[in-house]
């Protein structure tokens, strides 16, 4: 995945988790968990409609990494 | 109109999902009524052929109103007149019912059909009235199965959970085997067929399914819908009302939620004398064993350590029956099932607390997807009238909002709320050394009419009990 194939892919999981959060408000460092107020199975649909998008295998030990916009387009792109 | 739960006094129809001679089954959903909180699915208490749909879409009226009548089916004359589920009624939750079994009279039947049966009757030495226990009854409710046409091959006679069981699958069977003839049999729609069809104003009797048996999907009815554009101008015209009544605002949505939590919530205080107790429960065990099955699995199979804490409080709840169940006319009325009540925050504001059935009795993967179920369809304004009226205890799952503990407000009629708060790293001393692990605070608000303390300190011990054996839940 690229960065900017990962930041869609991101943006497009959070509409559908999140759909009352507005996208342009997001910041790449804005917590996700607890600055939007996704809860766990919020979060674990996250993970899950981006592990389908990018392909990637996303353990629980990969979860930090998907904590804010930024540091999981980092991860999606492959580091 | 049902009481969709405690706290509804009126409710509008959004929607009819059938009209006057559509044939319906108990449990089919039939109508979208708009609660002061969400818009539910209400499903039919009979079976039988709809005869008038009495309250109009758009109409606002009291619960106990009459909102359509349904003709019993002949054939299947057991149907018992199920008074709407709703813990506000004298008829609703288990009523403190018979301890051991019920004596079910035999029911009059149509000439034809005794005759007929009486030969097997006979040929087979059945006894005159057959013992069924609640669990077995509640069983074939869920199934849909006519007890009084149920011979039982248990001992004496009694029906077996395995007989309703054999008559479901045969029914599903019947029903499978007939031709989809719309003008005989009922014509099988799928829910979201139905629920498209009435939106766009389709009628189902016209359309050809084309899905399993003869089923009418969604697809179908697109179709069907796409084929008459000029000749029917009805899409919008169909739409109209169900839009306008729907079209309760952001802002109002917002306020009558706040009012009907309100209102339920000032009863709760005014009437139930809550005690509470609280624990600190060892999650390291838990969470080591959650990590370990969840390393093996696919995102959508993994569990959240809230799925741990759901089937703990269930189980604890039907080890101490004095806390599941409801008070009502002055007593204590324990419920024969655990059915979990799980307080769900709706992203716009507000709350709904829908059940999850039988939380005790399911798997740990099942409950993991009822609960994302439910709290999808909490959120689409999709749940069932059923969900909403039927639990027994319930449970609010704090954690994700990292707070360390919340103490609940009891939902009348129900006499115990357990709370969970976020499972968080500690300082703990365990065998006279201090370590760091992971704990999770448990509470219980509990009605002191029906239990004391003692009975709420056993049921929190219980949970941080199952907790140090995930294996076993």
């Amino acid at each position: 995945m690229t960065p900017d194939q990962a930041q869609h892919a991101i943006e497009e999981a959070l509409a559908q988790v999140a759909p009352d959060v507005d996208i342009a408000d997001l910041t790449p460092d804005t917590d996700l968990r607890d600055g939007l107020g996704l809860d766990s199975l919020d979060f674990l649909r996250f993970v899950e409609i981006l592990s389908e998008r990018s392909g990637k295998q996303i353990a629980e030990d990969d979860y930090p990494h998907l904590a804010t916009p930024a540091s999981a387009a980092k991860f999606l792109a492959g580091r | 109109m049902p009481a969709l739960g405690a706290d509804m006094d009126e409710g509008t129809v959004l929607e009819w999902l059938v009209k006057p001679g559509d044939e319906v089954h108990k449990g089919d959903i039939i109508a979208v009524i708009d609660t002061a909180k969400s818009a539910i699915d209400v499903e039919s208490f009979f079976t039988g052929t709809v005869e008038r749909l009495v309250t109009d879409v758009g109409q606002t009226v009291p619960v106990g109103t009459v909102l359509a009548t349904i003709t019993e089916s002949r054939a299947q004359p057991a149907a018992p007149p199920a008074e709407p589920k709703g813990p506000e009624r004298p008829t609703a939750p288990q009523p403190p019912g018979p301890p051991a079994g019920l004596e079910v009279p035999e029911r009059p039947r149509p000439a034809t059909l005794r005759k007929r049966e009486k030969k097997i009757v006979a040929a087979e030495q059945a006894p005159p009235a057959v013992t069924i226990s609640p669990l077995i009854r509640k069983r074939a409710h869920e199934l849909g199965v006519d007890l009084a046409k149920l011979r039982g091959s248990g001992r004496g006679g009694a029906v077996t959970r395995a007989d309703v069981e054999r008559a479901a699958a045969e029914r599903q069977r019947e029903v499978a085997l007939k031709p989809p003839s719309p003008a005989v049999s009922r014509i099988r729609v799928t829910p979201l067929a139905r629920r498209v069809a009435a939106e766009l104003g389709v009628d189902l009797a016209g359309v050809t399914g084309t899905g399993p048996g003869g089923a009418v999907s969604e697809a179908d009815v697109r179709r069907a819908a796409a084929l008459v554009p000029e000749a029917a101008p009805a899409p919008e015209a169909a739409q109209r009302p169900a839009a306008a009544a729907a079209a309760r605002s952001g802002v109002e949505r917002a306020l009558s939620m706040r009012q009907a939590i309100g209102r339920l919530m000032a009863r709760s205080k005014r009437e139930i004398p809550h005690y509470y107790v609280s624990n600190t429960v060892d999650m390291t065990r838990s969470l080591d064993w959650l990590h370990e099955r969840n390393r093996e699995l696919e995102v959508s199979e993994r569990l959240v350590p809230a799925a741990l804490l759901l089937k703990a409080a269930a189980l604890a709840a039907r080890k101490i029956p004095d806390l599941n169940g409801y008070w009502l006319d002055d007593q204590f009325s324990p419920a024969d099932a655990v059915h979990l009540g799980l307080v769900i925050s709706l992203r716009g504001g507000g709350l709904l607390t829908p059940a999850i059935h039988d939380a005790a009795d399911l798997r740990l993967a099942e409950l993991m997807s009822r609960m994302r179920d439910l709290v999808i369809r909490a959120r689409a304004g999709r749940l069932r009238g059923s969900e909403l009226t039927d639990a027994t205890i319930t449970v609010t799952n704090l954690g994700d909002q990292g707070v360390e503990s919340v103490f609940g407000v009891i939902y009348p009629p129900q006499v115990a709320l357990a709370g969970f708060g976020k499972v968080t790293e500690r300082p703990v001393a365990v065998g006279g050394l201090i370590g760091v692990r992971p704990v999770v605070v448990t509470t219980l608000a509990a009605d002191h009419r029906a239990s004391d303390a003692m009975t709420g300190a056993r049921y929190l011990t219980e949970i941080s009990d199952l907790l140090q054996r995930p294996e076993e839940l």
